[in-house]
């Protein structure tokens, strides 16, 4: 064993470590596990936010999308901010309904508001199934970590496999409590990280950050903008809108807004969170920096870019504690994503089959569930072929299908009833799943289309697909008002 | 209060309508491509919007109101 795996194996098991603590013999419930009792302050419901966000989708992801895709690698530095102004009047309402009807999950709150338990199994439905891309995506991530710093010794497989495991009983141990205190670990560790690389790589590589991206100006031209085809202006627009509705759409992030002890957390988050994408700016610097240093890789390999640079410039012990935050950083995001998918099938898809199972045995199922859920996502790791990004954003296609069902549900007299709900988000996942098997662009189902609009990312298509069946669902049923119980 | 609520609809612009006039790497910004410049000032320019907000959001006047209804 070298220094790299050496170092990386000590992290892993000091975050089962920290996880086994956490839980600190309480008696853990299902709303214990799954959203910490609501007790939680500014600071964890903050690192509970931005360790979500700073998963490998952004370690390995984003520097690998700079490499292999340049100028529209900045969506993911546009969304955040526009998702947490958002969250400044949206959070607060669903926080406050979701603690007077002590709600576990985002498809209660679905079918609480709507007073419609089947619409909640659809929530739950569409939650499971955009889960798992994101799931596939860190176990991805954990894969690239363990092989790279492994120095070839662990095949791609095998190391898939470790990292599942890892997961796996990092979730059975700990539920919430161990997410949030890995997660301050990991954050400290992935800031100081990303900003050395991001600093260190291209002054000592380049001689500066001007003289870097001159450099790839000249070699590349148009690279560092987005280009006239393809991912340009209008997929840019697309995009980031797609992604800033659906933040927080996610069942995990949905669910750690019940963390919140009180609902300014929130509107205090929306001030330091934007701050706190500044780091990905860093993260960016040494994807680029790999871009005239590490060339060649191509397809899905853009993501090892990172890694490559970094064995690259860097010896084997430091490769390691790079890799120890990468572990972090898939580790925690993970826990959380296969800890909401093992709720949600089980309090709302299995509760609603056996109305009398009591909350033991529910809360039992969920944790058999998690081993289920990573073998899931081992399944499609393994089969693989997409980039980190493809992966989030085929994700975010299906979680923005619950956004305007979500907003309307907000207002004082929800315009909507439940039918138009369920058809819109109904259409909207069957055109992006309908997309998604075929490999279907704007650009290939319509070619005739003027240049901005086959350049639209699908996932807003679908969106607007979704809004005209509430609409004209809505319509027929028009007059069915909902109980008064269910407004807010 | 709602002009100041306004504010928030900047960000919006500044990304989404701002973006197609800034599509260029040159001039680079402080070694940076213009795009990427332009963007990472936006995130600056939401923090600041969102503190403003904050500060003159009467939701946020007392710990007590933030549990009561706010419209």
């Amino acid at each position: 064993m070298n220094a790299a795996l050496l170092i990386i194996g000590l992290t892993a098991l000091a975050a089962l470590g920290l996880g086994l603590r956490a839980r600190g013999g309480r008696d853990m419930n299902l709303e214990q596990w799954a959203v910490g009792g609501r007790g939680f302050g500014t600071i964890l419901v903050f690192v509970l936010m931005a360790g979500e966000i700073y998963t490998t989708f952004t370690f390995l992801g984003g520097s690998g999308y700079a490499y292999g895709h340049g100028g529209p690698t900045y969506y993911i530095l546009a969304y955040g901010c526009l998702a947490y102004i958002i969250s400044y009047w949206m959070l607060p309402p669903i926080w406050r309904f979701a603690r007077q009807h002590r709600l576990i999950s985002q498809p209660d709150f679905f079918a609480v508001k709507y007073a419609s338990p089947a619409l909640g199994v659809l929530v739950a439905l569409v939650g499971i199934v955009a889960l798992v891309p994101y799931l596939v995506l860190q176990f991805k991530g954990l894969g690239i970590i363990v092989q790279t710093a492994s120095y070839g010794a662990i095949s791609p497989a095998a190391a898939v496999w470790i990292g599942a495991g890892v997961v796996t009983l990092y979730v059975m141990a700990s539920g919430v409590h161990g997410s949030a205190w890995t997660a301050v670990a990991k954050d400290t560790l992935i800031l100081a990280m990303a900003i050395f690389l991001g600093i260190y790589l291209p002054i000592h590589l380049y001689g500066g950050f001007g003289a870097m991206f001159s450099a790839i100006d000249t070699a590349r031209p148009g690279f560092l903008a987005l280009p006239a085809k393809g991912e340009s202006v209008a997929w840019f627009d697309s995009t980031v809108l797609l992604t800033a509705l659906g933040f927080f759409m996610w069942p995990h992030s949905f669910g750690s807004v019940f963390t919140a002890r009180t609902d300014q957390v929130f509107r205090r988050n929306a001030i330091i969170l934007p701050l706190y994408q500044l780091i990905l700016a860093f993260i960016f610097f040494v994807g680029f920096a790999a871009v005239l240093k590490v060339p060649g890789l191509t397809g899905p390999n853009i993501d090892l870019s990172l890694f490559r640079l970094s064995i690259a410039n860097f010896p084997a012990w430091f490769v390691g504690v790079i890799g120890a935050a990468g572990v972090l950083t898939a580790l925690v995001p993970g826990s959380m994503i296969i800890m909401t998918a093992a709720t949600l099938l089980a309090n709302n898809i299995y509760r609603p089959i056996q109305p009398d199972a009591g909350e033991a045995r529910i809360a039992g199922l969920a944790k058999l569930l998690v081993p289920v859920v990573a073998l899931v996502a081992v399944f499609f790791t393994l089969r693989g072929g997409q980039t980190i990004v493809a992966l989030l954003l085929m994700g975010y296609s299906f979680v923005t299908q619950l956004f305007p069902a979500l907003v309307m549900s907000l207002l004082p007299r929800n315009p909507l009833s439940k039918a138009g709900a369920m058809a819109g988000i109904v259409v909207g996942i069957a055109t992006v799943a309908a997309t998604s098997l075929t490999h279907s662009t704007m650009a290939t189902l319509f070619p005739a289309l003027p240049e901005a609009l086959r350049d639209l990312n699908v996932g807003i298509v679908a969106l607007v697909l979704n809004v005209v069946a509430t609409l004209l669902v809505g319509a027929m049923f028009r007059g069915r008002g909902l109980p008064a119980a269910s407004r807010a | 209060m709602l002009l100041i609520r306004c504010l928030a609809l900047l960000p919006f612009l500044g990304i989404l309508v701002g973006t197609p006039f800034l599509n260029r790497a040159t001039p680079l910004i402080l070694g940076l491509p213009l795009l990427f410049a332009w963007l990472l000032l936006w995130i600056v320019l939401t923090s600041a919007i969102m503190a403003v907000i904050y500060h003159f959001d009467p939701a946020n006047r007392d710990a007590a109101a933030a549990t009561g209804p706010r419209r």
